[in-house]
């Protein structure tokens, strides 16, 4: 499997990080790379084994479904980078 | 009073409650040192005012209750951990300007406790590297020195254990998802331990890879592990991975008595170009633990190979999913926006510009191997094999082994700038012989051990069985007193 500057561009896209047109051959050479060292996992017998979902065998613990935290709208905000009227702001987002 | 920061956790405390010290004065010994250290980049975020309040507070508790062990004791703070109101940034561009309105759940736990925060530690950006030269603070530097060049301290957690290695505090806080606490440990002569995932809350550490991740004590020495580990540990309702069960006293488990311990040495540690120094290093840590009367046993942990491979699947998957959250809209950094731009632009300008180079791999990596048509043949068989890995050691615990003793790292600390210029995973390799522990949800700590030929320190690292973090600090403390490590860097900075 050897990933094309296409297929890297369409990963960028994926994760939402903008990467410029000359930067994409490096990009895809480097995940080549990381991809090629991954493969040896291709070699391992893995029939019958379960993907591991936790790695200490537990039970998510269950809670009242009860009202725990809330009014915290200035708490919320204080780190946004734009905030207005108690919302977060963003550029617009439908036509 | 001269050299108070030089002091370990268990020493300061004897002398806080002697009365032959206050706290402000272990602070005021601790925030000088700092100061005239900025040549190492160790700290990153100073609270010299906020600092000196807890030492007063600490101190009036001191003489006027049962204060914990903690109390009174000046701490490091790795970045990772969210601290109210002080800059919180993972070492990353994207969370420049970010002050927490909340406390992480472990510092939270230390300052009730009465430990001082002395400030925030300088890491590689959001944990992912092992050199401390992906931060957007620029590198840590190790006090340790040979020559003309800069030496990485280890990473990810390389503020914190440069500033333990040069007593720039008395302990400090670091996280490990793949080693990150070991390797720096190891690479500046210093104490790290990563406990069994779920032993300490994750709540309000900036995630990484969360079935990975997980916080401990760098410390001067394997008793303050076993304090520090103590005071963090403990259930928290807030991380539901968090375990449910008792913390033991660890300090009380430090008999010195080893006899009878199994120790099982995994043959697949033995791997290819690592240097001889190393290879000898565990010959002697063998010799060390068979002269305390522990039994030495061969054991085999045949998926060895594959955990790395497994490793840079699973955690880029998390850190993908994780680092998602980083958009610019609720904190951190936002792109300035050219006319026309709508909300992707917002999103891709914001991500490209606040996170490095290393994160931005990474996180492309975990979407890869995440999007369909891969899930099955990356995602899902890497969890397959963490499986395996974990049955290895199941089957090795099963067998009567109390702890496995392997290198800590493949070789001393390097140069910065030498390593991972041209092959990223070059730098990955450097976790070979921690990243398994991990996956499998192990306790494993480094213990400095000697140290090569040039005089740099090297460690070995013995993994236990799941929450017996007691039994295996015994060990280690074992290992340390036979091994009589007291060296430290000359001062330089």
């Amino acid at each position: 499997m050897s990933i094309d500057k296409d297929t890297a561009a369409r990963i960028a896209k994926l994760a939402r990080i903008r990467v410029e047109e000359g930067e994409l051959d490096a990009l895809a050479g480097e995940f080549n790379t990381i991809l090629g060292f991954i493969e040896q996992l291709g070699e391992v017998d893995v029939e019958g084994v379960e993907p591991m979902v936790s790695v200490t065998p537990q039970r998510l613990k269950r809670r009242d479904d009860v009202v725990t935290d809330g009014d915290q709208q200035a708490k919320i905000l204080a780190n946004a980078p734009d905030a207005r009227e108690g919302f977060f702001a963003v550029p617009k987002v439908v036509e | 009073m001269t050299d108070l920061n030089r002091l370990t956790i268990a020493a300061a405390r004897e002398k806080l409650r002697q009365g032959e010290v206050t706290s402000v004065q272990l602070t005021e010994a601790c925030l000088s040192a700092i100061d005239s250290a900025d040549a190492l980049n160790a700290v990153v975020h100073k609270t010299p005012e906020r600092a000196l309040k807890m030492a007063e507070a600490a101190d009036k508790r001191l003489q006027s209750e049962d204060a914990p062990a903690l109390c009174g004791i000046p701490l490091g703070i790795k970045d990772l951990f969210c601290t109210e109101h002080v800059p919180s940034q993972a070492g990353s561009r994207i969370l420049q300007g970010f002050r927490p309105e909340y406390e992480s759940a472990v510092t939270r736990q230390l300052w009730d406790s009465g430990a001082v925060m002395l400030g925030k530690l300088n890491m590689d950006e959001f944990a992912m590297g092992s050199s401390n030269e992906t931060s957007v603070y620029g590198n840590a530097v190790n006090p340790w020195k040979v020559d003309d060049r800069d030496l990485t301290p280890g990473g990810s957690s390389g503020g914190s254990s440069a500033a333990v290695a040069a007593d720039l505090c008395l302990a400090a806080l670091g996280t490990d998802t793949g080693g990150s606490i070991r390797q720096p440990a190891a690479f500046t002569g210093t104490v790290g331990l990563k406990p069994t995932y779920g032993r300490v809350s994750r709540w309000g550490i900036v995630a990484f890879a969360s079935s990975l991740d997980q916080a401990g004590p760098m410390t001067k020495d394997v008793r303050d592990a076993a304090i520090l580990l103590r005071a963090m540990a403990g259930h928290d309702p807030q991380d539901s991975t968090s375990a449910d069960i008792p913390v033991p006293d660890f300090e009380a488990a430090l008999t010195g008595d080893i006899k009878g311990k199994t120790i099982g040495l995994p043959r697949e540690y033995r791997i290819d170009g690592i240097p001889d120094e190393i290879d000898a290093l565990w010959a002697e840590g063998r010799r060390m633990l068979e002269d305390a009367g522990a039994k030495i046993v061969d054991v085999s942990l045949p998926h060895t190979k594959y955990a790395l491979p497994a490793y840079y699947v699973i955690a880029p998957a998390e850190a993908s999913s994780n680092l998602a959250r980083y958009d610019g809209v609720r904190f951190g950094h936002r792109a300035k926006l050219d006319q026309g731009d709508g909300i992707t632009e917002m999103y891709e300008k914001t991500r490209a510009e606040g996170f490095g180079a290393e994160v931005k791999r990474r996180v492309m990596v975990g979407t890869y191997v995440l999007s369909a048509g891969f899930y099955d043949a990356y995602y899902n068989r890497a969890r397959r094999v963490r499986a395996l890995i974990k049955r290895d050691f199941d089957e090795v615990f099963a067998q009567g082994v109390d702890a496995i003793l392997t290198p800590a790292t493949p070789s001393a600390a390097f140069g910065l700038g030498e390593m991972g210029g041209k092959d990223p995973v070059e730098m990955y390799l450097n976790d070979v012989f921690t990243v398994t522990v991990n996956l499998a949800g192990l306790p494993g700590i480094a213990v400095p051990t000697g140290q090569d030929r040039q005089g740099l320190p090297l460690g070995l690292q013995l993994i236990g069985r799941p929450f017996e973090e007691g039994d295996l600090l015994n060990i280690a403390h074992t290992l340390e007193r036979q091994a009589g490590f007291v060296a430290k860097p000359t001062r330089w900075w």
